[in-house]
């Protein structure tokens, strides 16, 4: 009975989970490399799921093939990181880098609540879905239990070919290599003829894109509300702070014990479900402050 | 001698001052507090644009008494703390007369205080928070509407009338205090009519929660008779959209009191046979007002501006503004004045009847409003694109309000199955 609890859970766990990396290896990325907490990340999320869903409503309404909707969430999420996520970038946070983290932290918040207004005055407050994705894929009976093809495999699938894209490029490319160089050291970088102002637009747009890419899926399978970001966004930091901020395949795991723990407590206490990503994270930050996958850093002196 | 004479007098003036007319104003200042950012928004828009719509109509047919009424909206999603301090600008500031607050039972907590304070009237226009009035005893705050203990009570006894052989139920509730409040009630009162039954499973996912897949395994897991979910507004959108296409929709009886919010925008993901309670008997398709020329302009009207048909907030906006109407007119009659004070106006509340877009309501002694509840089974309507009611049943006010006195948590757990068939009930006939 245990065993069949744990593997019910696990399966639970691992869609819940890979959600929340979506969008918290975006947040990690930026930190890893802009040095930037970046609070609007939440937004960027929902407005994603907006934009997804408002392309799911059009080709409902022109009558094309329900199957487009899966291609419209990789363009929703790549136009909103490049267009929102470029403008962010270029109009304000390139004014902060390297500026004290309260500055940065109160400019990004402020970003977020006008974002959040923006989102109210564009797509209104009545909570709205398009449920194509579920529908179309269908369920999988699993142990007794149905569970929906979109979220068991395809969400989880997505955050698997996401993790694995990101460390090829980062570690086996030329423009990984770059990244990694300017997030080093920025000056000795641009020193050597890097464009370090491009390669932050670019770490910046590609860290939004996969925040709008989690709200993309997230936007087949659930309501889209205001306020719906800072929910996300509480979730992404304590994935992101147990991981260790900038550590992206620690994301993956700090999403998938979060999602684990989470399921596990539904099963077994209920009454902890939603404390439980906060105390997995307190418990990891009490003997490792620095994140589960944090590395000592070198000390300038 | 003199000097005592006048001190005497002065002590008898200021003594009787308060209840004197107050000079009727060039407008009334109605400060409205609602949900205007947030997840509660899909709530205090409608409010808000029920308000607009309701007090146009007002005004052009000359306002309150002569008066017209000019409306300050105050945003509850600000927080308790900015809320307060726009509460009491409002009134301090703005000269609002009377207050219409609020949407949320924890803002109604912390600003039925303040209006005592400030000695303004305030209607709770939408708040179900028994502890209200049956932890304090308030003069210058009255309630429009029911509360939380009718509107669970009404839910449990249409389930125990119309789906009597169920032995385990779940409950999925959203973990804030209302949810667990509204869970509570719920649970107490069915106990006390069906005490063999089984709660097999008490979820309180987060308020907001995106993803309610691991409840949902749960539920498949557990396979319980009833499953009752007293969440509202996307929560409630989330839940019911992935337990359908997940196909465990029809696995149980399903229990949503809240749920006649979520019936236009949730279109075919909302099955038939799913009990829906509409927080008082507000449904746009009312068995008794379907065909009232009132009832159907203000639909016809509501859906004009806002393209959606109205939910219960609409017409709990519609409520406290009769009621407001009525209680000034009631004072103004009552006490031969062109315009009451404050204290008289509070007078004319108690023992108040007044229409909203529904059925008659009363305000009891203790300032809580006593209303009808509406419940009913989804029925697939090709007509509208989604789920209407079917099988309603109206339960009255006086049958499910806790009496004057008593606390809901401790009425509620003396009821008697009885009740389910008390012939005081109405109910409308299936349309299939």
């Amino acid at each position: 009975m245990f065993i069949q609890t744990v593997l019910l859970a696990a399966l639970d766990g691992l869609s819940y989970g890979a959600q929340v990396f979506l969008v918290a290896v975006g947040l990690s990325l930026i930190f890893g490399v802009l040095r930037i907490v970046n609070v609007a990340h939440g937004s960027l999320y929902a407005i994603g799921a907006y934009v997804t869903a408002t392309f799911g409503l059009f080709i409902a309404a022109a009558g094309w093939s329900p199957w487009l909707t899966f291609p419209a969430m990789a363009l929703s999420a790549c136009l909103v990181g490049i267009i929102v996520g470029g403008a962010l970038e270029v109009s304000l946070l390139r004014r902060i880098y390297g500026q004290e983290q309260v500055l940065q932290l109160l400019l990004t918040f402020a970003v977020f609540m006008i974002l959040e207004d923006l989102q109210k005055a564009v797509w209104g407050v009545t909570p709205f879905f398009v449920n194509t994705p579920l529908s179309l894929l269908g369920t999988a009976n699993i142990l007794g239990i149905n569970y929906s093809i979109y979220q068991l495999v395809v969400v989880p699938l997505v955050a698997v070919i996401v993790l694995v894209s990101l460390r090829y490029i980062l570690r086996h490319t030329r423009i990984g290599r770059i990244v990694t160089a300017v997030a080093d050291d920025r000056e000795t970088s641009a020193a050597m003829g890097v464009d370090a102002t491009r390669v932050y637009l670019l770490t910046f747009m590609t860290g939004a894109s996969l925040a709008a890419f989690g709200g993309a899926l997230a936007s087949g399978a659930t309501s889209l509300v205001p306020g719906m970001g800072a929910g996300m966004i509480i979730l992404s930091f304590a994935v992101a702070a147990t991981a260790g901020l900038g550590r992206i395949e620690g994301a993956a795991v700090a999403a998938l014990m979060i999602g684990l723990g989470r399921s596990i407590a539904v099963y077994i206490a209920p009454e902890f479900d939603a404390v439980v990503p906060y105390l997995i994270m307190f418990v990891v930050l009490l003997f490792k402050p620095k994140g589960l996958f944090s590395v000592p850093q070198t000390r300038k002196v | 001698m003199l000097r005592r004479s006048l001190g005497a007098l002065c002590a008898v003036w200021l003594w009787i001052s308060p209840t004197l007319a107050a000079d009727k104003p060039k407008e009334l200042v109605v400060g409205i507090t609602t949900f205007l950012s947030g997840p509660a928004s899909v709530f205090g828009v409608p409010g808000k644009n029920a308000a607009d719509l309701l007090i146009a109509n007002l005004n052009a047919k000359g306002g309150i008494l002569g008066v017209p009424l000019r409306a300050i909206f105050i945003d509850e999603g600000a927080g308790a703390n900015q809320l307060m301090s726009e509460y009491r600008r409002v009134v301090l500031n703005e000269k609002a007369e009377v207050m219409l607050a609020s949407i949320s039972s924890t803002s109604c907590l912390a600003l039925a205080p303040v209006a005592e304070d400030l000695e303004v009237p305030n209607i709770l226009w939408d708040c179900s928070s028994p502890r209200i009035f049956e932890d304090n005893n308030y003069k210058y705050n009255v309630r429009t509407q029911a509360h939380t203990g009718a509107e669970m009570l009404a839910a449990a006894l249409y389930l125990v009338k119309n789906k009597p052989d169920f032995k385990t139920v779940a409950g999925v509730n959203q973990d804030y205090a209302a949810g667990r409040d509204q869970w509570a009630l719920f649970i107490t009162a069915l106990k006390s009519m069906k005490p063999d039954i089984q709660v097999v499973a008490e979820l309180f996912p987060k308020f907001g929660a995106p993803d309610y897949s691991t409840e949902i395994s749960r539920l498949q897991a557990l396979r319980p008779d009833v499953i009752v979910n007293t969440s509202w507004g996307g929560d409630l959108d989330t839940f019911v959209q992935q337990a359908a296409a997940r196909g465990v929709m029809t696995q149980a009886t399903y229990v949503f009191p809240l749920g006649e919010s979520s019936l236009e925008r949730l279109g075919n993901a909302m099955p038939s046979g799913v009990i829906i309670g509409a927080r008082g008997d507000h449904y746009f398709r009312h068995p008794k007002y379907m065909q009232d020329v009132d009832f159907q302009n203000f639909v016809k009207s509501y859906r004009e501006k806002t393209h959606a048909y109205p939910i219960y907030p609409v017409f709990h906006m519609a409520q406290a503004i009769s009621a407001l109407t009525g209680a000034y007119e009631k004072a103004s009659k009552a006490n031969d004045v062109p315009w009451p004070s404050k204290e008289q106006l509070m007078a004319a509340f108690r023992d108040l009847k007044f229409r909203g877009l529904t059925s008659e309501i009363s305000i009891r002694e203790d300032n809580q409003g006593l209303e009808d509840q509406l419940i009913g089974t989804t029925l697939w309507s090709p007509e509208y694109g989604f789920a209407i009611l079917d099988r309603m049943s109206i339960y009255p006010a006086k049958l499910v309000t806790p009496p004057m006195g008593q606390r809901s948590a401790d009425w509620l757990a003396k009821i008697k199955p009885e009740m389910a068939n008390d012939p005081s009930i109405e109910t409308f006939a299936a349309q299939r």
